[in-house]
């Protein structure tokens, strides 16, 4: 491993901390390929040796669950993940209008990333905010109800190094790294940060409100 | 020697009806095996019985009803994978044969199976013998449908430098990466990516794109970094079911059609594993694993399997060779060279001053040679100067090995290891030296508690689960006469059926036999030995051992020697003989009139045995190949290698396990080529053919009451094991290593686990040594080999294997395991 | 007319909603208090009584499920909360947890003490950041209230939560790929059985039950069975989600009792967007058959729903307009079902490669006369044949499409898709290059 000394130590302690969590070791492994990401921005071999020594696999135990799972990443990603959802409710919607978009305006395709090591695109799946469609994530959070200028804009914002806001969520999205730091389990002081509830939320309770539908007890 | 049939337990069973015939199966039956009972195919991919059930290629989907609650038989709405659903009492299960439905679901599955699979069977080594093939041929369509875009993927991809991948024949049937998981235990191959591209592998960057340089480290499989460096890849080939995992050896090398089956016995090991020898015109092409469930079951060793070109390399000898008065050895016809021979022999023998003969048969010997060579040495050389040791051996070995092992027929069996609750290992590394013996301990996994006296926690035993008790070679038996009171050990080998496995390394620790049957006799456990070699346990039992005769017959028992005379119609020298070290430390010092050698390696023998074949005025060689031996030797016979002859070879268990001749050939066994020999020296041995000694040696049968040795009684020896300038010595053969029987075969050599020197942690840190290339070095030479540094181990001790590459103990180093060496160099 | 019961969504319009303090402020933990104080058998029947049943999507009662653990034997057994919401249409639960992440956790110590667990774990999905940051929080605040931890309020109940977030693979919502997974394996479907209630994770009994179902318990034991009954139908009790998407005028979140049907829903919902005619519909997400107009008045409880051809599911209306082109809708669901199949059975593995490829040549005209036969055939050939329930659902949308809109398919034989897929966007745009599909 090429890890140094400092960090190699750091992701000893971290790791200590995810495998405290389960009752079984390997329980840890897909925090621990997090906590991967959030140090070398991708699954690295490196990574994976370290994870196979943590949770006593083997090094293609290993890779067995890293290439099974679409957020871990085998190139160095993006400090920007941004995603399109182009299944189908978003693509009809006009997903696929703004993938084509935003695909042109940063000039890669998907699980590409920009030259300048900015943003790495990619179509994603289903993200379960549907009644926000179109959807657009940006290191997993939630950017609704996006047209193309809206998505140019967000991409724009990147590429120009300016923070970006996502629509429901916390005040700016972190980089790819911190993201992957708080899916490995560890807090960042960051879920009291708030954009508002979406009306979509809202959207049932708002007429029961207006209907005097309170709920019978 | 026979096996006696185990009487069944009273099992819970269960009736139903497939295809409209009733069966009755054990509860817990899967309906695909309860169907084989009666006959009945349904075609099958992921299923094997040796593996857990994975459901996973669902082409053996049949039609199912069972009783409900009331009693009313009730179909399942959905066809059902007979291969993971048990029987149930009452249960109607129609399968192809007679369900429209399954036979629908079969062929739908096997259309799904087919498009992306290549149609490129005429130039697939699975071609003819191809489950895909064969059902797709009796149950698939006559035309694909599949218009679309196949997957394709670079092919094919090296697994190992023996295993070769194509993935795009590959079915994901899962049984290789089972085989390897539950089996093996080698998780070295998984399922990597997911969905469509799904696919078998190991890590490996380019394959999987992934972006990094480094090749990884701390998480390898073994010190090299190899991927795939498992002694079981073999069984992956042989149960894939498509033509997706092939040998390097014998890819593209034949047609299957083409050649001929013959079962036989390894003859890698002690275990006797049963294997088919598939051969074309006279030439081996590949060994399978037979079927024999009371011994290797399904699986054999990569020793086993790909280890068999050594017997046709350009050395191989078909016609005598004598030498001539130039010095150098010439082809002779069988008359001259027997000829020569006897004389040679005769004026060893005979005469004043004659120094007399001796005997190294070698421990790869069949029950009929080393039976030839025993009554070889006695009747025709008079001699009981005879010993297939030429390992490290003792007289408390032969002594522990007369008097409860020889002649004592079946003893401890495989399934006698499987079913033990607690198993003691003592100088024996059930993985390197016992092959299928450890799947079979590893069969137990999660229920068997496994103790290990070794110097440190090998990879195959970690792999059993094993607790070290850390030795230092030598200590064995002070650490067997601490297994005592409430210790773990203790307490476990109380427990009924539990199995103490004690290995021939064990003879070079004083006392530890006898330590050992003091254990077996305090715990009641059962007490098995294990050699190494397959020859190890006939040599034996046919009492080639200077102080043994047949049947475990001492040769000081004088009821027991006139038992043999009688039998053999001639006088028996009187005893006991020289062991194989003192035969060639007498002969290097030129007290030795004559040498027979048959299947020994100079390299494998510690001692001054290229001296003693220099000084030893006649050397005669029994030899397959042209070996090292022949440059010394002044006339050779050329014998068969097993697969040209019959026989039987002796494992472990006591077992005989006879094998007929695969490929006829002119080669003869040494047991004939010495009955020839004997005739010519005037003597008639009877050992012409393998009919004649079996009778003899029933005949014979085993010692009567006292006529066995005693059992040893030695004492312990003190090891003075400490981090220091002098460290004791450990060693043991890795399976796959640079052993003779392993030459001309570099895909498997390829597999083998890299040598390296094992060190304990406080051992290396008093030395100064953390990491790079040590010289472990005795009085007479030197090995250079990287160190590893092994938590757990024994301190005081260096452990290197014993002929891998770069680490020929024997040869190197002169010294046996339990000797001091010196370790100098490396990095701090 | 059905009125809307929010229950779940009560709080959602709430300052800080997913703060403890909120949610304490509205009567939060007061029912896990009064749970601590019955028998867990109690409570077990309680939740059977109410006929909950499971709403990630099966419909299976819950209390039923919590009864198959064996009795206790000393070992641990395991709650496993199934949050990993990715079904195409199912946007549920991630708004819940991001607002009310509190009445979550109080539905796992209630349901953990009912089924005798003291290690709970919480299974998110690993692409929704804010919604993990707010779990985590909840449960650092809930350990700190004393809801969690040792003895929680004296009761001598130890309960631990972990909150796991997943990596992105659909499949992980199958109960026993979900513990897979969580076991730190590739997420693929087990053998059952056993079942999860016998050896499930770490081979120890577990109940995996959806955030939606757990978060109902309090509710049911604060406020009793009859309370609950009262809503819904006669085998569809009580109240749940209804998330509407696509083509309406308001989207979003409607909490509504089972039973009621998409024309209310659509009322509440200001109707299709611009007055458009409905064209087709998911009642349950993307695994579910579709529905058209004529199934507008259909109860939308597991009974009446299963009755006309479909699966009530997650509840996920994704409502498609007159503009859309069902061949497309029906690809892009196909190619998700491609992409997220496991690979572990033929069926699924390869079939959805091969459907894929089809319907791909189909809507750019390239379709061939045997293409709708062979999508039957295929989708036949997976249907009740593959490992699990996905590739199931992968044929549901392409076996209910052909059903309807048969002509539709064959238009695309005859010239490729008749329809301006920029009519069914939310905003205006230019047509430009074909739309390549997924990779």
């Amino acid at each position: 491993m090429t890890y140094t000394p400092e960090t190699l130590a750091q992701l000893e302690a971290d790791a200590a901390d995810i495998v405290s969590r389960y009752p079984v070791k390997r329980s840890a492994l897909l925090p621990l390929l997090h906590l991967v990401q959030s140090v070398d921005g991708y699954v690295s071999p490196d990574g994976i040796a370290f994870c196979a020594t943590t949770v006593e696999l083997t090094s293609a135990e290993v890779s067995a669950v890293a290439t099974f799972y679409t957020q871990y990443k085998r190139r160095p990603n993006g400090e920007y993940q941004v995603g399109v959802c182009t299944t189908a409710l978003c693509a009809i919607m006009g997903g696929d209008e703004i993938w084509r978009q935003v695909s042109e305006k940063a000039g890669v395709g998907h699980d590409e990333t920009t030259a300048d090591g900015k943003i790495t695109l990619e179509r994603i799946e289903c993200n379960a905010a549907c009644d926000y469609a179109p959807v657009m994530m940006v290191n997993w959070e939630f950017f609704d109800n996006m047209t193309p200028d809206r998505a140019l804009r967000v991409v724009d914002d990147i590429l120009e190094g300016r923070d970006v806001k996502p629509t429901r969520g916390s005040h700016k999205v972190g980089t790819f790294k911190e993201t992957e730091r708080v899916l490995a389990g560890f807090e960042d002081g960051r879920a009291n940060e708030d954009q508002g509830v979406g009306d979509p939320t809202l959207a049932g309770l708002k007429v029961a409100r207006e209907q005097g539908w309170e709920e019978k007890r | 020697m026979t096996a006696t049939p185990e009487k069944a337990a009273a099992v819970e069973t269960v009736s139903l009806t497939i295809d409209g015939t009733e069966v009755t199966v054990p509860k817990g039956t899967l309906i695909i095996r309860a169907a084989e009972e009666v006959g009945i195919d349904i075609p099958r991919f992921c299923d094997h019985p040796a593996l857990k059930p994975a459901g996973a290629c669902r082409q053996c989907l049949v039609d199912v009803a069972a009783p409900d609650r009331e009693g009313n038989v009730r179909p399942f709405p959905k066809p059902q994978a007979s291969c993971t659903m048990t029987v149930m009492e009452g249960m109607v299960v129609n399968t192809q044969h007679t369900s429209e439905a399954a036979d629908k679901a079969q062929k739908g599955v096997m259309e799904l199976l087919l498009i992306n699979h290549p149609l490129d069977c005429p130039i697939c080594d699975k071609g003819g013998e191809c489950p895909l093939q064969n059902q797709a041929m009796s149950n698939g369509r006559t035309e694909s449908r599949f218009i679309d875009v196949k997957r394709v993927f670079e092919k094919p991809l090296a697994l190992s430098s023996e295993i070769l991948l194509d993935r795009e024949r590959c079915v994901l049937c899962q049984r290789c990466t089972r085989f390897s998981k539950e089996i093996a235990g080698d998780a070295f191959i998984d399922l990597q990516n997911r969905g469509a591209m799904q696919q078998i592998g190991t890590f490996n960057e380019d394959v999987l794109n992934f972006d990094g340089y480094e090749p990884i480290g701390v998480a390898a499989e073994d010190e090299s970094g190899k991927a795939f460096s498992s002694y079981y890849s073999g069984n992956t080939v042989q149960i894939c079911p498509v033509g997706a995992l092939t040998s390097a050896a014998y890819r593209f090398r034949s047609r299957p059609f083409d050649l001929v089956s013959s079962p036989s016995i390894s003859e890698h090991d002690s275990s006797g594993s049963a294997i088919r020898v598939d051969h074309r015109r006279g030439k081996i092409l590949r060994r399978l694993a037979d079927q024999d469930m009371v011994v290797n079951e399904d699986w054999i060793t990569d020793k086993d399997r790909f280890a068999f070109a050594w017997q046709n390399l350009a050395d191989r000898i078909t016609r005598p060779l004598v030498r001539g008065e130039d010095g150098e050895l010439h082809e002779a016809s069988w008359p001259q060279a027997l000829a020569a021979a006897a004389a040679g022999l005769k004026a060893a023998t005979t005469g004043e001053d004659a120094q007399g003969a001796a005997v190294l048969p070698g421990a790869r010997v069949t029950l009929e040679d080393a039976y030839a060579y025993s009554k070889f040495a006695r009747l025709a050389l008079g001699t009981h100067d005879i010993d297939a040791r030429t390992r490290i051996a003792s007289d408390e070995e032969q002594a522990f090995l007369g008097a409860t092992v020889a002649g004592s027929g079946l003893g401890v069996t495989f399934a006698d290891l499987e079913k033990a609750p607690a198993v003691l290992l003592a100088g024996f590394e059930a993985e390197d030296e016992g092959g299928v013996v450890f799947l079979r301990l590893r069969k137990s996994l999660g229920r068997q508690q496994v103790f290990t006296i070794a110097p440190f926690l090998s990879r195959g035993a970690e792999k059993l689960d094993a607790t070290l008790i850390p030795t230092a070679p030598g200590g064995e038996g002070k650490a067997l006469a601490a297994v005592k009171g409430s210790t773990a050990a203790s307490e476990a080998l109380k427990a009924e059926g539990a199995v103490i496995v004690v290995g021939e390394r064990l003879a070079g620790s004083p006392g530890a036999l006898t330590q050992a049957l003091a254990l077996a006799k305090r715990t009641g456990a059962k007490l098995v030995w294990i050699p190494r070699r397959a020859g190890e346990r006939a040599a034996l039992e046919a009492g080639a051992l200077p102080g043994l005769l047949p049947g475990g017959r001492s040769v000081t028992s004088a009821s027991a020697v006139q038992t043999v005379a009688d039998a053999w119609g001639g006088t028996l020298p009187t005893g006991p003989g020289r062991d194989a070290a003192a035969i060639v430390a007498d002969a290097a010092a030129g007290k030795v009139g004559a040498l027979v050698v048959g299947g020994v390696t100079p390299s494998d023998v510690t001692g001054p045995f290229a001296e003693a074949l220099e000084r030893t005025p006649f050397v005669l060689s029994l030899e397959v190949r042209r070996g090292e031996v022949a440059e010394y030797a002044d006339v050779v016979l050329p014998v068969a290698p097993p697969s040209e002859k019959a026989g039987t070879f002796v494992n472990w268990e006591g077992r005989l396990r006879g094998f007929a001749t695969a490929i006829p050939t002119d080669a003869m066994g040494d047991h004939r080529v010495l009955d020839l020999l004997a005739r010519e020296l005037g003597t008639d041995l009877q050992t012409g053919s393998v009919a004649d000694v079996y009778a003899q040696i029933a005949a014979l049968g085993s010692a009567a009451k006292g006529e066995r040795p005693e059992v040893p009684k030695v004492e312990t020896a003190k090891v003075d094991a400490k981090p220091g300038a002098s460290l004791v010595l450990a060693s043991w053969h890795q399976l796959v290593d640079e052993g003779a029987l392993q030459e001309g075969e570099p895909y498997l050599a390829g597999t083998g686990r890299t040598a390296v020197a094992r060190i304990a942690p406080a051992t290396a840190v008093a030395a100064g040594i953390a990491d790079g290339v040590v010289t472990v070095a005795s009085a007479h030479g030197a090995i250079e080999l990287p160190v590893v540094v092994t938590d757990g181990m024994a301190d005081g001790v260096v452990w290197v294997p014993t002929k891998s590459p770069g680490s020929w103990v024997a040869q190197e180093l002169g010294v046996e395991p339990g000797a001091l060496v010196t370790v100098k160099g490396g990095v701090a | 007319m059905t009125d809307l019961t929010p229950v779940l969504s009560a709080t959602w319009d709430a300052k800080e909603s997913w703060t403890l303090d909120t949610y304490t402020d509205h009567g939060g933990y007061g029912a896990l208090k009064k749970a601590l104080g019955m028998a867990p058998g109690d409570l077990i029947q309680a939740v059977k009584d109410s006929g909950l049943r499971g709403r990630g999507g099966a419909g299976f009662p819950t209390g039923m499920k919590w009864g198959f653990l064996p009795p206790d034997d000393g070992g641990p057994r395991y709650l496993v909360v199934n949050a990993d919401e990715s079904e195409p249409g199912t946007c549920k639960d991630i708004p819940f947890m991001l607002s009310a992440p509190h009445n979550l956790i109080e539905g796992v110590a209630i349901t953990s003490f009912a089924i005798g667990c003291n290690h709970a774990f919480i299974y998110l999905r690993g692409e929704v950041t804010h919604v993990y940051r707010r779990l985590l929080q909840a449960v650092r605040e809930a350990y700190e209230a004393g809801h969690l931890g040792k003895d929680i309020h004296g009761s001598g109940f130890d309960l631990d939560v972990t909150v796991h977030a997943g990596a992105g693979a659909y499949i992980c919502g199958e109960e026993t790929a979900l513990l897979d997974s969580l076991e730190g394996r590739r997420g693929q479907p087990r053998l059952k059985p056993p079942f999860p209630a016998v050896a499930g994770l770490y081979a120890r009994p577990t109940v995996v039950n959806n955030v939606e179902s757990v978060s109902s318990v309090p509710a049911i034991i604060e406020r009793g069975v009859e309370w609950f009954t009262a809503m819904g139908t006669e085998r569809s009790k009580g109240m749940g989600l209804f998330s509407l998407s696509g083509h309406v005028e308001r989207p979003g979140q409607y909490e509504a009792p089972l039973g009621i049907t998409l024309r209310e829903l659509l009322d509440m919902a200001g109707g299709m967007r611009g007055g458009k005619k409905l064209k087709f519909w998911t009642p349950g997400g993307s695994s579910t058959p579709i529905f058209t107009d004529e199934h507008l008045d259909t109860p939308l409880d597991y009974e009446s729903v299963g009755a006309a051809g479909s699966m009530l599911g997650t509840r996920a209306l994704q409502i498609f307009d007159e503009t859309t082109c069902v061949v497309r809708a029906v690809t892009r669901w196909t190619e998700f079902y491609k992409h997220e199949s496991c690979g572990k059975c033929t069926p699924c593995r390869e079939g959805t490669y091969w459907l894929t490829q089809i319907l791909k040549r189909l809507e750019a005209g390239r379709g061939t006369g045997a293409d709708i036969q062979q999508l039957l055939d295929t989708c036949d050939s997976i249907l009740g044949r593959s490992f699990c329930a996905l590739g199931d659902g992968a044929t549901s949308s392409i076996s209910s499409a052909i059903k309807y809109f048969r002509e539709e398919f064959d238009a695309h034989v005859e010239g490729g898709c008749p329809f301006d897929h920029a009519a069914s966007a939310l905003f205006a745009y230019e047509p430009k290059a074909i739309e390549e599909a997924h990779a």
